[in-house]
């Protein structure tokens, strides 16, 4: 994993005008998109998908690590959170909680397990143990509802002691209940990246021989960065399940799992933001091409190619590169 | 009650024949080329759709014969044209690569056969039962695992007493040793990638007469394949023999005992062998890592 000979960009986050920018744009982004055509549940869609794509990109891109499972905690935090929503209680924020905590056990359970392997066999690993969670969503008719998926629930309006946002009719607010969440979920990604932890990860992901030489425990830092990443897809599945009123069970399987690796890669795994970016060109082409073909699995296919050999370092990479030559 | 045992340890011998075949290609492919084929279930499907097709012209066993090499020469030119540009990469992006191909194949075979399963016909002398007794094993079984006995046991010659079987092996051990002999690599990988999707593609046939034809019927074997590939040990062809057989007949036998968990026990022996056992059950010390 450690060797790239080709000079990464610059990390966006480093500029601070360029973080305004998307900051701004994902705040306005009720008023602007509907004039682009877009609306607003698409634009908690890319939301959603953006953190899942960071979160996963958290290992990828930035502990270098290949999972490709991770659809897997995804989809435990959206039945999580359905299932207290359910079962247990009408609270959203409990919900949530929980529904993150369900996908962080089960990331700590396996991350233990897996954290000794690497590169494919790392890939192989995690792809399979994440099929396990699909296979319980499919099989366990009676709680999870099987192959239709989990339904009879629906997000509350959220209770701040002073005041009640409703979440539940107003399209717009759930979006910047979503955006809220979204900006504590990423800010602290972002205080991760630059403690002490996360200067560690990018050592490891740059040559971990060399980490561990210099006593670096190699493994408990996989292992937290998965960890942490698993936590934050959950809660990114607890938001879709949020979204939708509805736990999906194809939304677990591997395939999904691909889909939240090319959306990391096509952005530019190696900056921040480019997951974010990757994320909202992904949802936006699925939402517009599956309207117009049936075929949206071909299309999706050969996006993948066209990455790859065109866009190995992603859009972002790929900008940046141009502006130098 | 002991003879539904060997009954159900029977059944899941068969069953993991095609695991067997399956994994066997992967392993190989990814033994060599460090490239985990995702696209390798897509390969089975169209080797069954091609003997389909072929088949109301040439029969079932003409298609037998056929079907595989066309699937592995369409696999040769997906390697020449794709997939040898990214040997030496990060393996990302072969991952990403095959899997993209993967949904290509699973919606072309959808686009061109239809979403629908199609029932493959067998030869009728295939299709009747072993004995009276045993009226519900049909000889096409039996005939299943002699072909996959057969293929495993012309593999392991081609490997052993072959130049290309010895390179292909020397390849996996060190690549760069083999090259620095003078030995043309991008050929071995191309033959040896040629060889993973030829065996997928007869897996796909046998398949096809035993069930039946069905765009994502490559799916239900991916998985069984990656867990006999970890279970056996990576780098192990004999391990790979071995962890498809076992999953299968632990597949079988828990079909009777606990149909929900037939899916999961898989995974539970992955779990066990990964923490008991790291390296797999055949595997050389350090491959996974």
């Amino acid at each position: 994993m450690s060797a790239v000979s080709l000079p990464w960009p610059k990390q966006l986050s480093h500029r601070p005008l360029w973080v305004a920018v998307i900051w701004l744009a994902l705040l306005a982004a009720p008023y602007w998109m509907p004039l682009a055509g877009g609306y607003t549940a698409l634009g908690t869609r890319v939301l959603v998908f953006g953190l899942a794509a960071m979160s996963l990109n958290f290992l990828l891109g930035f502990t270098g690590v290949l999972s490709f499972g991770h659809a897997a905690y995804f989809g435990l935090g959206a039945y999580g959170t359905g299932l207290v929503l359910k079962f247990l209680a009408p609270s959203t924020p409990l919900a949530l909680v929980l529904g993150m905590l369900l996908g962080g056990v089960a990331g700590a359970l396996l991350g233990a397990l897996i954290v000794r392997r690497r590169g494919v066999y790392f890939a192989m690993v995690t792809i399979a143990f994440g099929q396990v969670f699909y296979y319980i969503a499919f099989r366990w008719h009676s709680v999870t509802g099987g192959d239709d998926g989990l339904r009879g629930f629906h997000r509350q309006p959220v209770d701040l002691g002073f005041a009640t946002i409703d979440i539940v009719n107003n399209t717009i607010a759930f979006y910047y209940f979503v955006l809220g969440c979204f900006a504590v979920a990423v800010g602290v990604m972002a205080f991760l990246l630059r403690s002490p932890f996360g200067r560690t990860l990018l050592a490891i992901r740059e040559n971990e021989r060399r980490a561990r030489y210099l006593g670096i425990p190699i493994e408990q830092h996989i292992w937290l960065a998965f960890v942490v990443s698993c936590l934050f897809m959950a809660l990114a599945g607890g938001l879709d399940a949020l979204l939708n009123n509805f736990a999906d069970p194809h939304e677990i399987h591997y395939s999904r799992s691909g889909d939240l690796v090319i959306m990391a890669v096509m952005g530019g795994m190696r900056s921040f933001w480019g997951p974010l970016l990757g994320a909202a060109i992904f949802v936006v082409l699925e939402d517009y091409v599956s309207s117009l073909t049936q075929n949206w699995m071909s299309f999706i296919g050969l996006l993948f190619v066209v990455v790859v050999l065109l866009f190995p370092r992603g859009f972002l990479g790929f900008l940046q590169q141009e502006r130098k030559v | 009650m002991s003879s539904l045992v060997i009954l159900n340890v029977a059944n899941g011998v068969v069953t993991g024949a095609f695991f067997v075949l399956m994994a066997l290609g992967l392993s190989l492919i990814l033994n060599l080329s460090g490239i985990i084929n995702f696209a390798h279930g897509g390969f089975l499907a169209l080797g069954g759709y091609i003997a389909f097709a072929l088949s109301k012209y040439v029969g079932f066993l003409g298609a037998l014969l056929l079907a595989p090499f066309l699937a592995a020469i369409l696999g040769l030119a997906i390697e020449w044209t794709l997939i040898r540009r990214l040997y030496g990469r990060d393996p990302l992006y072969s991952l990403l690569l095959t899997f993209g191909l993967a949904f290509i194949f699973q919606d072309g075979t959808r686009y061109l056969w239809g979403a629908q399963g199609l029932p493959m016909a067998i030869p009728a002398f295939l299709a009747q039962p072993i004995s009276d007794s045993l009226f519900f094993v049909t000889r096409y079984r039996l005939f299943n695992l002699a072909i996959v006995a057969l293929i495993v046991a012309l593999l392991f010659v081609l490997l052993r007493h072959t130049r290309f079987g010895i390179r292909i092996r020397a390849g996996t051990l060190d690549l760069e040793t083999v090259a620095a002999l003078g030995v043309n690599v991008r050929l071995l990988r191309s033959f040896n990638f040629g060889v993973g999707i030829l065996l997928a593609g007869l897996g796909g046939v046998l398949a096809a007469g035993q069930f039946r034809l069905d765009p994502t019927m490559g799916d239900d074997y991916l998985m069984p394949s990656f867990i006999a590939i970890i279970v056996g040990g990576v780098g192990s062809l004999g391990g790979t023999v071995l962890g498809g057989l076992l999953i299968g007949i632990a597949t079988g036998v828990t079909t009777v005992y606990l149909p929900s968990a037939s899916e999961a026990v898989m995974y539970v022996m992955m779990a066990v062998v990964l923490l008991i056992r790291p390296r797999g059950l055949f595997g050389e010390e350090g491959m996974m890592s």
